[in-house]
């Protein structure tokens, strides 16, 4: 491979690396930029007024100690935690068992079932009469109304639906005849052989409920102490409502430490999906490739 | 496949109540099975479509379906006939224009310009970090994007550098920065996730293509342009299907997050008014009616789309 490149693919390929580079400041900076201002002094945050930061300034974790300090944040935290397990637990037993009850060729209502539900990925009735059904069923005003309507992701089953198509037919024939029946077979012998999709089709889930707020800010209305770490994140850092941490701080100094408490409270909602992320990364990469297969 | 027309013989056949019978008695463990997924469906997807009844009514939610006062289309003239009806429809397509023109190319740039890298860990390490804002939350996002783009924020400082303006108060609360904000915002997020799928198919471009056009001196541009790009051209027609499909969906969770009555002018658009309406003004049946246009629209899109694909390329979602 001694080949001599040509001044201009030496310039392209330049130009390319500083190109990279440029992007990987550009998307790491903003990140970086809230960890920084969190370990920041408020004070010297304010003073600074929103110049270049490159490390934290005058290095504190008095925010943290008021985040933590604060009761939204604890239980916000503890609700998401139910949610993403008790969520990601039904999620993935739900879709399993539909992905796998669709994937089966030999049953005359599987086809029906099939039309039924990918009509609903085309069509909807949209966020009023969601609601009411929600309303209807009685889980306003639950911590389950932010799981249960949104128990089968549609395009989360297909992944599973896809992998599980493509498990040899073979297979299932010879254990149903050794007597194994539909329990079995999708547990003992077809959920091993598909683990890679689950567990993507686990992650994408852990993330999106993780992440989801909407629900929580239609659903439970005025009950801060159910909602969601991301609702009461988004009461603090977009609606700016920083007062209920600082009992006790002097009006003066009150909008200084709000500006510092923000970016904590950024780090802290953000930091478990960032400390997994870098171990998982390949999985959701497969799962780009997975659902692309579908396409 | 071969099994339902197994069936459909059988049934033509009119051996209807056995077939159905021996279905029945070989599958109700799976059918069993079904029950629950298809009660998933019937409540929280068919349900709602019933729902869509209360866009004919003066809905009240004590008072259900059943029982609210029937009103024809009125909600409907009213969502026609609302003085930011207009507005709101081209506020949407607007950013959905604009995430098309400037969105859509975006990681396929990137995916070209990635594959050229030479050194493994190099691409590895842009990945990683491209990838990562994808996992953010929208909440997280919007509330780095307000801070930074506040009086005294960052980017509103390099902003202000770069124009030669003097910039006093948020740049959100600048009506026509609005959609810039939202568009690179949006880019930001989706870049690196995006290329993924097209890094993809550039993997799968067999390598022999270009050694034949380099022995016929193909430069690397044209080597990129006459092969490359048409190897990758149905991954790009596919997502840009469904890119047109939803050309009238633009989500509501980031114009909650962002929106604030200075930015209204360019920021409101369809499904906002959807959820303004009906969430926080509880118009019920208002708001069924837009959403129901909205969905309506939607759909018409995406078999449009699929049709002309297929008439045009051959490349169809199904």
């Amino acid at each position: 491979m001694h080949i001599k490149k040509s001044k201009s693919r030496i310039a392209f390929e330049i130009f390319n690396t500083l190109f990279m580079l440029f992007l990987i400041v550009i998307t790491a900076y903003p990140v970086l930029y809230v960890v920084f201002a969190s370990f920041s002094d408020a004070g010297a945050l304010t003073r600074l007024g929103g110049d270049m930061l490159y490390k934290p300034i005058g290095f504190t974790i008095s925010a943290y100690e008021k985040a933590f300090a604060n009761p939204n944040i604890l239980s916000g935290y503890m609700n998401t935690l139910f949610v993403v397990v008790v969520g990601v637990t039904l999620s993935m037993l739900f879709s399993i068992v539909a992905a796998y009850c669709l994937s089966r060729k030999n049953a005359a209502f599987i086809r029906p079932a099939n039309i039924l539900i990918m009509f609903t990925m085309w069509f909807n009735g949209g966020l009023i009469p969601m609601y009411i059904a929600v309303r209807d069923i009685g889980l306003v005003g639950s911590l389950w109304s932010l799981i249960i309507p949104g128990l089968i992701n549609t395009y989360n089953m297909i992944i599973l639906r896809t992998a599980f198509y493509s498990v040899p037919d073979s297979l299932v024939e010879s254990a149903r005849i050794d007597g194994a029946g539909h329990i079995r077979i999708l547990f003992s012998i077809m959920l091993p052989l598909i683990k890679a999709s689950v567990a993507v089709v686990a992650l994408y889930y852990g993330v999106s409920y993780w992440n989801s707020w909407f629900n929580a800010s239609i659903y439970l209305q005025g009950q801060s102490q159910k909602w969601p770490l991301q609702l009461i994140l988004r009461q603090i850092i977009i609606m700016n409502d920083t007062d209920s941490m600082m009992q006790g701080v002097g009006a003066g100094d009150k909008e200084q430490i709000g500006e510092s408490i923000k970016y904590a409270v950024i780090v802290i909602a953000t930091a478990p999906i960032l400390c997994v992320y870098p171990f998982i990364q390949k999985y959701f990469v497969k799962g780009v490739m997975i659902g692309a297969v579908k396409g | 496949m071969a099994n339902t027309k197994k069936i459909n013989r059988q049934l033509h056949s009119g051996k209807n109540a056995s077939w159905l019978k021996k279905d029945l008695k070989q599958n109700y463990a799976l059918y069993l099975l079904l029950i629950p997924i298809l009660a998933f469906y019937v409540y929280f997807h068919y349900k709602p479509m019933y729902g869509l009844l209360a866009s004919f009514q003066d809905y009240s939610i004590r008072r259900g379906i059943s029982g609210s006062e029937w009103v024809g289309f009125e909600n409907y003239e009213r969502f026609f006939n609302d003085p930011y009806f207009s507005r709101n429809i081209i506020n949407t397509i607007r950013i959905s224009l604009y995430s098309l023109i400037f969105g859509f190319p975006a990681p396929i740039i990137l995916a070209l310009l990635m594959n050229e890298l030479t050194k493994p860990r190099f691409k590895k390490t842009v990945q990683t970090i491209t990838y990562l804002p994808h996992f953010i939350s929208l909440v997280v996002i919007c509330g780095m994007v307000t801070n930074y783009v506040a009086a005294d924020g960052f980017i509103t400082k390099i902003v202000s550098a770069l124009t030669g303006k003097n910039i006093e108060e948020s740049l959100l609360n600048d009506a026509s920065m609005f959609v810039p904000i939202y568009i690179v915002s949006d880019i930001w997020r989706e870049i690196g996730w995006g290329s993924i799928i097209y890094l993809a198919a550039l993997a799968g471009v067999d390598q022999e293509l270009y050694e034949a056009a380099s022995i016929d001196g193909a430069g690397r541009l044209r080597q990129t342009w006459s092969i490359t790009l048409p190897s990758i051209a149905p991954t790009i027609i596919t997502l840009l299907i469904l890119r047109m499909g939803s050309l009238i969906s633009v989500g509501y969770e980031k114009i909650i997050l962002l929106t604030n009555p200075y930015n209204a002018e360019t920021s409101e658009i369809l499904s906002y008014y959807i959820y303004k309406r009906g969430i926080e003004g509880a118009e019920y049946g208002l708001s069924t009616a837009a959403g129901l246009f909205n969905s309506v629209i939607n759909c018409v899109l995406v078999l449009l789309t699929n049709w002309i694909s297929r008439r045009v390329s051959e490349t169809s979602l199904w």
